[in-house]
């Protein structure tokens, strides 16, 4: 059974997204999203019979924080892909029946020295219960965040398909000139240029500082219901035409057969096909992009340019929001920052929802009707 | 050695793996292989991630194989590493197939790395009790 366009994103808010947000709360902004996205959608809290929220939460705590009494509810464990799991997994619920509105909700207020920064600090350097990594990866002294991870990737890539630095750093510079008009972006007015790319400092080679996530603070929500529903809404509804995934078989990037591919080439065809829609007739995408790395070796996954090719793409194409494929229009989370709590994988959802219903103002793309979106 | 103060391996199973560790304090590379699927696998578990059967043996191996994938660290997680920056931090692909983490050794950090390059292992004595696996370029 297909769900294709049963299902429909109605009102959406977010945060700005900032380096820190002194004397907030997390709850605190998660509930001024909610509350935000809520009204956008034209609805009353009471309506809202469901719940999503990520694993670093716990969704349990959030609908107490936030006073939500939903008849369905879970956290998202797929780490940077949460965000655009919930929307699939709540489209397929309200296709089922299960629930009506559910609130899909992504974001931290990071104060500068919270106890699970210091807790990660602590892991990171080798504390904590003994586990896969203390054994086999730590010995070995890994790079400091996600970075490592990330670096091998990329290195492969490079490896394999030529990519070349100056590839990488144009989508970094394309993102960042979307960011730059963006008022909620963390590095709105400071657009790049592919020499301020290169001439960063490799946070580990491959990488380049300025081709990475700034982690932030913010809160992104949206409201997702039924098509029928929503056509009694105020807003044009931005319809859900397809899901695929999620689709990962490792929790640590050594444990991948084939770390230059990513498991978009199993979910992208999943949500295309329930479409009906070929790659070629999507006028834009919104792409999860904690380094350009990943942005890219995913969009060649998902078909969008045969696989090695997509160095080549960025050289010959703008992919900026006036651009002939506007990809992260938003800036994406290079551009526009990286929301903890999940937040940064859902601005893309955000930002697909507000293109789709023509309310990006100044970087409205010209043609918004069919974007895909990867977690 | 009694200096060493960078994580030691921390087993979440000591008893799963001491054959591992011990093998490694005799500079021997064992690999946990399959008696029913014939392949190896890589990292240890009760069972073999093909088939599901828990009848598998540690399996001595070359110790050659190839970079399969690098990256320079110049931040590591643990401060401890700080004095050794820039190093490597490795997967190597063996030639019997399976991929570990390690350090590519004994080479200039970054210029001599290569990915796709041949290397052998060299094991490290880091303590008297432990002996960490690592990776040259092959001679």
């Amino acid at each position: 059974m297909s769900i294709r366009g049963k299902a429909a994103i109605v009102g959406y808010y977010e945060t700005p997204t900032q380096k820190e947000m002194e004397g907030r709360t997390t709850f605190g902004v998660l509930a001024e999203a909610a509350r935000g996205a809520i009204n956008d959608a034209g609805l009353r809290k009471k309506e809202i019979d469901g719940l999503i929220s990520s694993e670093n939460l716990n969704s349990l705590l959030l609908a107490e924080a936030i006073g939500l009494k939903p008849r369905w509810t879970m956290s998202m464990t797929t780490h940077g892909a949460s965000g655009a799991t919930s929307i699939a997994t709540a489209a397929q619920a309200i296709a089922a029946g299960v629930v009506d509105y559910v609130l899909c909700i992504f974001g931290e207020a990071r104060p500068r020295s919270s106890s699970r920064l210091q807790a990660e600090a602590r892991a990171r350097a080798g504390g904590g219960p003994p586990n896969r990594a203390t054994e086999w990866e730590n010995p070995f002294g890994p790079v400091i965040a996600a970075n490592g991870g990330y670096g091998l990737i990329k290195q492969r890539h490079m490896f394999e398909y030529g990519t070349t630095q100056e590839q990488f750093a144009k989508a970094a510079v394309d993102e960042r000139f979307n960011a730059s008009i963006n008022e909620n972006a963390v590095w709105q007015g400071q657009p790049l240029t592919i020499e301020d790319v290169l001439n960063s400092r490799y946070t580990n080679d491959p990488l380049h500082l300025l081709e990475g996530v700034m982690p932030c603070s913010g809160a992104h929500a949206v409201i997702v219901t039924s098509a029928e529903r929503a056509r009694a809404l105020p807003h044009p509804p931005a319809y859900i035409l397809g899901v695929g995934g999620p689709a990962t078989s490792h929790d640590t990037i050594w444990q991948e057969d084939s770390i230059a591919t990513s498991p978009v080439v199993h979910s992208a065809p999943t949500a295309l096909q329930m479409a009906q829609v070929n790659i070629r007739e999507i006028d834009f995408a919104e792409f999860y992009d904690c380094y350009t790395i990943l942005v890219m070796m995913t969009l060649e996954d998902a078909g969008l340019v045969p696989k090695g090719e997509i160095g080549r793409f960025y050289e010959e194409t703008d992919t900026t929001f006036q651009g002939s494929f506007p990809i992260n229009t938003d800036g994406g989370q290079i551009g526009a920052g990286q929301s903890g709590g999940g937040g940064g994988g859902f601005r893309h959802v955000v930002e697909a929802a507000r293109q789709i219903m023509e309310r990006a103002g100044e970087r409205q793309v010209p043609r918004s009707d069919l974007c895909l979106v990867n977690g | 050695m009694v200096d060493y103060a960078k994580p030691l391996p921390r087993p979440e199973i000591p008893e799963l793996t001491q054959a591992f560790w011990d093998a490694a304090r005799r500079h021997e590379l064992v690999i946990p292989r399959c008696r029913v699927c014939d392949a190896f696998f890589w990292y240890p578990r009760e069972r073999c991630p093909s088939c599901l059967r828990a009848d598998w043996e540690w399996t001595p191996v070359s110790g050659k194989g190839r970079l399969h994938t690098f990256t320079v660290v110049r931040q590591p997680s643990n401060p401890t590493f700080n004095e050794d920056v820039p190093y490597a931090y490795a997967m190597v692909q063996l030639d019997e197939g399976v991929r570990l983490i390690s350090n590519v050794v004994e080479c200039a950090i970054p210029d001599d790395l290569e990915v796709n390059m041949r290397l052998e292992i060299v094991f490290d004595d880091v303590t008297d009790e432990w002996t960490l696996p690592k990776f040259r370029p092959a001679r």
